[in-house]
């Protein structure tokens, strides 16, 4: 059968959170124009972290969803955490 | 069927909650077959810092930003689609559908140009004129090509799967109660969604 707590989400919600997208992108490429040295790719990561969750948590559903499909994420993502760890571990002391 | 109570009296063979399982472990190996380019990425820039800035001045700003409006659009058109079907909306549904299918084709346009306009300035792997730059600009070059392309690569698929689905609604194989078709797609268009969103300040965003 169908998942049981079937949280549907409306319209309007998926167009605020695109409206915060193309913020978010409007943001990133202003200040990707602005000097601001060793922050640069820090703040454009950010923002795209942020505008990740943003996706995962409303248009993925994953907010909504079982408990299940938060845990697939998260193992991922921390599988490629570890990867990245490693690798600049390695890279940077060898 | 799906609004009663006793779901032991007809059983269907239908699991829609593994099927979405299943969507997610293949969404897992694709995070992890992306993860492993922005890693290589990751590497290559610490290591030059100063070729990857003069490499990334030379992409399109405009046309990097342009293909994301159209890509997070046609995000939001994918998710509404599905509301929409939820509604029991068949038309509507199907409209946004086609709507996404204009977007991904606006982006793989605009993705044309940008790599012609790159290819015709001389600039693709194994071109003389990229080979006589510095390591650190061939890199750059060569992981923009493969992971913008594999990106590229995977919007096309999901151009194909998205006509199919608009084929099973037609049909009625996608229905208001059995949907879960159209919700992997729609994870799949979102996930093709995220990595571009990681792409694009990396590659066009450089100062």
């Amino acid at each position: 059968m169908s998942v049981n707590n079937k949280h549907h989400i409306g319209y309007g919600t998926y167009i605020i959170v695109w409206l915060a997208l193309l913020a978010f992108t409007t943001i990133t490429v202003t200040v990707a124009g602005i000097s601001l040295g060793r922050y640069t790719l820090f703040i454009a990561l950010t923002i795209a972290a942020i505008k990740s969750a943003l996706v995962i948590n409303v248009f993925m559903h994953i907010k909504f969803d079982e408990p299940i499909f938060k845990a697939f994420l998260g193992i991922s993502g921390a599988t490629l955490l570890v990867i990245f760890l490693l690798t600049f571990v390695d890279f940077l002391y060898r | 069927m799906s609004n009663h109570g006793d779901a032991a009296v007809h059983h269907v063979h239908r699991d829609d909650a593994g099927a979405k399982m299943g969507m997610w472990l293949f969404l897992f190996t694709e995070i992890l077959l992306f993860g492993g380019m922005f890693l290589v990425y990751a590497v290559y820039r610490y290591q030059y810092q100063e070729q990857f800035h003069i490499a990334g001045m030379e992409l399109n700003t405009g046309i990097g930003t342009l293909n994301t409006i159209v890509l997070l659009t046609s995000s939001l058109t994918v998710a509404m689609s599905i509301a929409a079907l939820q509604k029991g909306n068949k038309f509507l549904s199907l409209l946004l559908l086609y709507a996404t299918q204009i977007f991904a084709l606006i982006f793989m346009v605009n993705k044309y140009f940008e790599w012609s306009s790159k290819i015709s300035h001389g600039i693709f792997p194994g071109s003389p004129e990229l080979l006589s730059k510095p390591n650190g600009q061939i890199l750059f070059f060569g992981l923009y090509y493969v992971m913008t392309g594999l990106h590229g690569l995977h919007v096309i698929i999901g151009m194909i799967v998205i006509a199919v689905v608009i084929g099973f609604i037609h049909k009625d194989m996608i229905t208001r109660d059995d949907y879960v078709k159209l919700e992997n797609t729609g994870l799949y268009w979102h996930l093709v969604d995220l990595i571009w969103i990681f792409l694009f300040p990396l590659f066009y965003l450089i100062q």
